[in-house]
């Protein structure tokens, strides 16, 4: 049978890319627009006032959003891989039987609104808040279980294409520790879906407002909510850099990991 | 590390199972199983799907625990003893090698865990390749590579360690027909050359008959029997051995006297059988076409099938039973054609 019958044709395919393009680019290129508006016409006056050290009390809040928030990316990604990875292949590998069970409890919180969540949070984050005190980075636990679902997809696709079971083991067979099962056999080979499920975490993280609210504590997005009261422009422009942050992220860590492939097949 | 290469591998090991059970939740895999694999000894577990023998294969890599019972290598017990401290290889029916290896990473892992000097891993692992004559594919990774060769450099791997038990789990299954045979050849000569005490696990009667010292035949959780591949062959102590090693026809007969009888013909029995009617299990090569004058069946062709040095031949005896007949190829019968046949009186099994 002809390929070309399951596949768009090339001219199909560039119209999708166009049109889907530009729903994604023009309001993308209208914010930007937005930022350079100065009365009837453009300049770069918004752009300066972010960066004029005058300007430092009123955007304060706004850089320590943005410490807090990255703070709390990496927090977030440390307990992906550290946590729910390992548990998702001890699951798979070792109790199989309560996959069902722990696929259900990963998915639940895509189910529960925030604001819900942030009910039941508010108990126990009185608790966090007497024993590791009140910092912000402390929103990482909360978003842990944000986070779940989607890391839960992106790391699970990957075990389920990859032999995990033999692999480990295998590995266990030739003298491996569980910890050289999982850092040395698996994790090279779950690769892609532990990178999608840390920028997916990243991407829920930064883009989080309920919880941090409710709690009283603050990131990137109660930041922006704070100085947009004071400064509607500056607030478009940190949202704009925040989502090319985001992009960027996500090619250097693309990249990093070919990288890491590449050497792997050299040595 | 040492510097002696592979092929002078250390004093072998024996392995013993002892009232080995194994339950899965409420349904028991393996019920009080004894299993003694003699030091440098080649033993392979048959038995039908479902029979036990890759949980007990897995129980001896510690892959599972027991729930009763004992298992020792060279007289300690090790049944508590992790996977990984076990010192032991394993070949596994599914492709294991590790994809973000090459060939050579594959084969040098085991040492790396044992924390073996990089350079001497390297030798070992490059010994261990030209020991399955794979070593031109050092840096080949896994997805370039056929299921045969990735099945030797798994058999490199698990070799490269010396380990105490080489432990196979159905690893020719995957293949296709030819490089099954040429590959469990290989295994059976380095396992002879490396004198390691081995216990392969297969469904396919005739590769354990071919390769094993001595083959044990599980059923429901149990050994049936075990012996080498001529014991099972012409003395299937228990129909089930029967009916699993070899092909056979069932043929009605009277027991009497410690003899079977079949259509008049008397043939001596395995065992010690109560008398009365029962089935007995006839080997192919032991029906023939009868000479004039001798005891027999007349039977009608109805298929036959030419297998290059010899030819099987399935025919109806006038009473309505089936029988299978080997004979020369040279001989041919065609379908309708009716013959006189004789049955040779070796031993047979009986089953009431």
């Amino acid at each position: 049978m002809r390929t070309g019958a399951f596949y768009p044709s090339r001219v199909t395919r560039w119209v999708i890319a166009i049109i889907l393009g530009v729903l994604v680019l023009i309001p993308l290129a209208m914010t930007l627009e937005y930022t350079f508006r100065d009365g009837k016409s453009h300049s770069l006056k918004h752009w300066a006032a972010l960066f004029d050290p005058a300007n430092k009390a009123t955007y304060s809040p706004l850089w320590t959003g943005v410490t807090n928030s990255l703070i709390l990316a990496v927090a977030t990604i440390v307990i992906v891989l550290v946590l729910v990875a390992p548990t998702m292949i001890l699951v798979t590998v070792k109790f199989p039987r309560f996959r069902r069970v722990f696929e259900f409890v990963a998915l639940l919180p895509i189910t529960i609104p925030a604001i819900v969540l942030v009910v039941g949070l508010s108990p126990i984050y009185l608790v966090i808040g007497r024993t590791f005190g009140t910092g912000a980075w402390t929103l990482c636990f909360a978003y842990g279980i944000l986070a779940l679902p989607y890391a839960f997809r992106a790391i699970q696709a990957s075990i389920d294409a990859t032999n995990v079971t033999t692999l480990a083991e295998a590995a266990r067979s030739l003298g491996a520790s569980w910890l050289n099962v999982v850092v040395r056999v698996l994790a090279p080979n779950l690769r892609s879906g532990l990178m999608a499920g840390s920028l997916i975490s990243v991407a829920v993280v930064l883009g989080e407002y309920t919880i941090a609210s409710l709690l009283n504590r603050q990131n990137l997005q109660t930041s922006l909510v704070v100085v947009n009261q004071q400064d509607a422009f500056v607030a478009v422009i940190v949202s704009l850099l925040a989502l090319a942050f985001c992009f960027i992220l996500l090619l250097v860590i693309g990249q990093l990991g070919r990288m890491g492939s590449a050497r792997k097949e050299r040595s | 590390m040492t510097d002696e290469p592979l092929a002078v591998a250390r004093q072998a090991t024996s392995v013993v199972l002892e009232s080995v059970t194994k339950d899965f939740g409420t349904n028991r895999v393996l019920k009080d199983l004894d299993l003694t694999v003699e030091a440098g000894e080649f033993v392979s577990l048959l038995g039908p799907s479902g029979c036990g023998k890759t949980t007990a294969l897995r129980l001896i890599a510690g892959l599972e625990q027991v729930t009763a019972g004992v298992i020792r290598m060279d007289q300690v017990d090790v049944s508590r003893v992790p996977t990984n401290k076990r010192d032991i290889g394993m070949v596994f029916q599914a492709y294991s090698l590790f994809p973000h290896m090459t060939a050579l990473q594959n084969t040098m892992f085991g040492l790396q865990m044992r924390k073996t000097p990089r350079a001497d891993a390297r030798r070992q692992g490059m010994e261990a390749l030209d020991l399955v004559g794979l070593a031109d594919l050092a840096d080949r990774y896994p997805h370039a590579m056929s299921g045969g060769q990735q099945q030797r450099i798994a058999l490199a791997r698990a070799l490269v360690t010396s380990p105490k038990v080489l432990l196979l789990d159905e690893p020719l299954s995957a293949l296709d027909a030819q490089v099954r045979l040429q590959l469990r050849v290989e295994v059976r000569r380095i396992q002879i050359s490396l004198g390691i005490t081995t216990v392969f696990v297969t469904h396919d009667q005739e590769e354990a008959l071919a390769i094993s010292d001595r083959v044990a035949v599980m059923n429901a959780g149990q050994i049936e029997q075990i012996g080498t591949p001529e014991e099972l062959y012409l003395f299937p102590a228990t129909p089930v051995v029967a009916a699993f090693v070899g092909m056979s026809s069932l043929v009605r007969a009277v027991v009497r006297d410690g003899v079977a009888y079949a259509w008049d013909i008397a043939i001596p029995l395995i065992g010690n059988p109560p008398a009365g009617d029962c089935e007995i299990f006839v080997r192919p090569e032991h029906v023939r076409i009868a000479t004039d004058g001798e005891p027999g069946i007349h039977a009608t062709v109805e298929t036959s099938t030419f297998l290059g040095s010899m030819r099987r031949t399935q025919v109806v005896a006038d009473d309505g039973q089936r029988l299978t007949v080997q004979h020369a190829a040279e001989q041919h019968l065609d379908v309708g054609d009716s013959v006189n046949l004789t049955i040779v009186p070796v031993p047979v099994a009986v089953r009431k």
